[in-house]
């Protein structure tokens, strides 16, 4: 192993216990991330799913928990975008640049920093989702292959995270961003069929990553609402569209995150 | 004489139409400190942000500690600390979180950066503040907190951008001792400032800075020396303000400026005044003094001549 890859890697475990420092010091912050998925079992489980029918009969707490998993794994573009555009207009990230250290650990170190704050909000998830009655119904090697797919995407995701903090490099911009979120998530299939919506809306929910990743989940946990007959390609093969958005995201933003981290 | 330790020479440095620096030259002789100073928009930020390679220059080149800021911007990271405009520490962490982290971001050994964070934060007096998170922090604290952790790989150059802009008068100072302390052990600090009597107080060496381009150096008496002594005289009578000016323009050839009800200031020619020769004319005048005294100019009158907007800058 070269030096420099070794600082690399050093240098980017630094960064990653930078974050679980301000975890530890913040606890409030991984609280209200934690609370935000249980809350939406809740107001969607129970408040909505009263409401809507799933396609082809089933449960919708069932229904509903690939969803709110794909939900969580997406909300780490957000966080990771926050963190960095908060870095980069507070001096941090100069003073980062301005020190010996391996320039590309920075975003090494967010997006493994995000990655373990990812691993603990999926654990979250899998208690509440079991407590209202999911069940992986495929016994534990597709539950696993599941979770891998989420982990992957979300590690992908992170990258692109990282670059669009730095390419906004102020946290006010990025915080006002952070409402766009939930329309992304909404239009797809993670929290109702996207048979009923206008045709035009329904072509953006197929094709939207996050119906990708619920589908995906949807047929490894076993869980009700598969889509049936004529679909988008990426919901006929879910587990092979959400391994390429995270090939794509990778190969587009860890050049253009590394190339505008070293600027 | 040594070579200097901070060269710069020709720098350019544009954004878009916004020409920052226009040929910036600039020397910093070892364990002296350097204070650049300028008004809003000249340049400082830019030179110094040059300097310590987090941005590359248009055209021209730089050396800091032996090497040259573009091509081996690693070694001279390895020799610089930098303490920007703003205090750029993790506020989520507390105080000796930080030093520790920025430490081991520098390559000391874990042990290594414990001990180096104890022993800052006790000289610069932070124990009682280290365990608790920056977010409480006062701004003076937080800017020493970000002094310090600029020093925690022991940097043989130190750039200061503003160090104390924005804090009062009591943090000034206790950040001046820390600058003075710093340049005791042989640190060389390169400051920027818009406070002159920062500089006057701290800086070996001074360079005015306008435009994008130095466009003065020396220590501050040789800048004070260039625009000459002042006169300043106080009236007994407000109204004899009038005619006092007369008799000092027609001593001087320059119109003085009002500094007060009763006070008027006026810059002397080159060979200087006898100062019984100023009381004799007032006297003839008619103009009661109750004081006429000649002094030196302060920085802050070198510099507004200097960097004065109305003269076109070439
Ligand atoms: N990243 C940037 N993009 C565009 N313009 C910039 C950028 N950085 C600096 N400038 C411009 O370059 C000029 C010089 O800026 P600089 O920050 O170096 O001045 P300064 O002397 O530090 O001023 P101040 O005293 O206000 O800090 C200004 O006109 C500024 O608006
Ligand atoms: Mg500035």
């Amino acid at each position: 192993m070269t030096a420099r890859l070794r600082w690399t890697l050093a240098d980017g475990l630094t960064l990653v216990g930078r974050e679980l420092g301000r975890l530890r010091h913040d606890p409030g912050e991984l609280v209200a991330a934690l609370m935000f998925p249980a809350v939406m079992v809740v107001l969607f489980g129970y408040v909505l799913g009263s409401a809507i029918r799933v396609p082809g009969g089933g449960d919708y707490r069932e229904y509903l928990m690939p969803g709110l998993f794909a939900m969580v794994t997406f909300s780490s573009v957000m966080g990771v975008m926050t963190r960095t555009a908060a870095d980069a207009s507070r001096g941090v990230m100069d003073r980062f640049r301005s020190l010996p250290m391996a320039r590309s650990a920075v975003p090494f170190g967010q997006t493994g920093a995000d990655l373990l704050v990812g691993l603990l909000m999926l654990a979250v998830m899998v208690g509440a989702g079991l407590l209202v009655g999911w069940r992986a119904h495929l016994g534990p090697a597709a539950a696993v292959q599941a979770f891998l797919l989420m982990v992957v995407l979300r590690y992908a995701l992170a990258w692109a995270g990282v670059y669009a903090g730095l390419a906004v490099g102020d946290d006010r911009v990025a915080d006002a961003m952070v409402p766009l979120f939930l329309p992304f998530t909404m239009v797809s299939n993670a929290f109702v069929p996207t048979g009923g919506m206008p045709g035009w809306l329904r072509l953006l929910a197929d094709w939207n990553p996050v119906s990708a990743l619920t589908a995906a989940t949807r047929e490894l946990f076993g869980n009700p609402g598969l889509p049936s007959g004529e679909v988008a390609w990426p919901l006929a093969h879910p587990v092979a569209a959400v391994l390429l958005w995270s090939a794509a995201l990778l190969v587009i933003f860890v050049p253009l995150s590394l190339r505008a981290n070293r600027r | 004489m040594p070579d200097p330790i901070v060269v710069a020479e020709g720098l350019r440095k544009s954004f878009g139409d916004v020409h920052a620096l226009r040929g910036l030259d600039l020397a910093v002789r070892e364990g002296t400190v350097c204070g650049v100073l300028g008004p809003n928009g000249a340049g400082k930020t830019t030179a110094v942000r040059v300097l310590a390679t987090l941005s590359a220059p248009d055209a021209g080149h730089a050396r800091v500690a032996g090497h040259d800021v573009v091509r081996q911007a690693g070694e001279v990271r390895a020799r610089i600390g930098l303490a920007g405009q703003y205090a750029a520490v993790d506020e989520k962490l507390t105080g000796r979180a930080n030093l520790r982290m920025f430490g081991r971001l520098s390559h000391l050994s874990r042990r290594e950066a414990h001990r180096r964070a104890d022993e800052l934060l006790e000289r610069f007096g932070l124990t009682e503040a280290a365990d608790r998170r920056v977010a409480g922090y006062s701004g003076g604290t937080r800017r020493r907190l970000d002094l310090i952790a600029s020093l925690i790989h022991r940097p043989e150059v130190l750039f200061l951008d503003e160090p104390t802009t924005g804090l009062d008068p009591r943090s000034r100072g206790e950040i001046w001792d820390s600058v003075r302390a710093l340049v005791a052990d042989g640190t060389t600090v390169l400051l920027t400032t818009q406070y002159l009597d920062e500089a006057d107080r701290l800086a070996d060496d001074i360079a005015v800075v306008d435009h994008g381009r130095v466009i003065a150096t020396g220590t501050p008496d040789e800048l004070k020396a260039t625009i000459g002594d002042r006169l300043d005289v106080v009236v007994e009578d407000p109204a004899a303000l009038g005619p006092a000016a007369a008799v000092l323009t027609g001593l001087t050839g320059a119109d003085p400026t009002t500094t007060g009800d009763d006070r008027l200031s006026v810059a002397l020619p080159g060979g200087g005044l006898r100062l019984a020769g100023v009381v004799r004319e007032l006297d003839r005048a008619g103009v009661a003094a109750a004081d006429v005294r000649l002094r030196r100019p302060t920085l802050d009158e070198v510099f507004l001549r200097l960097t004065d907007r109305t003269e076109p800058v070439r």
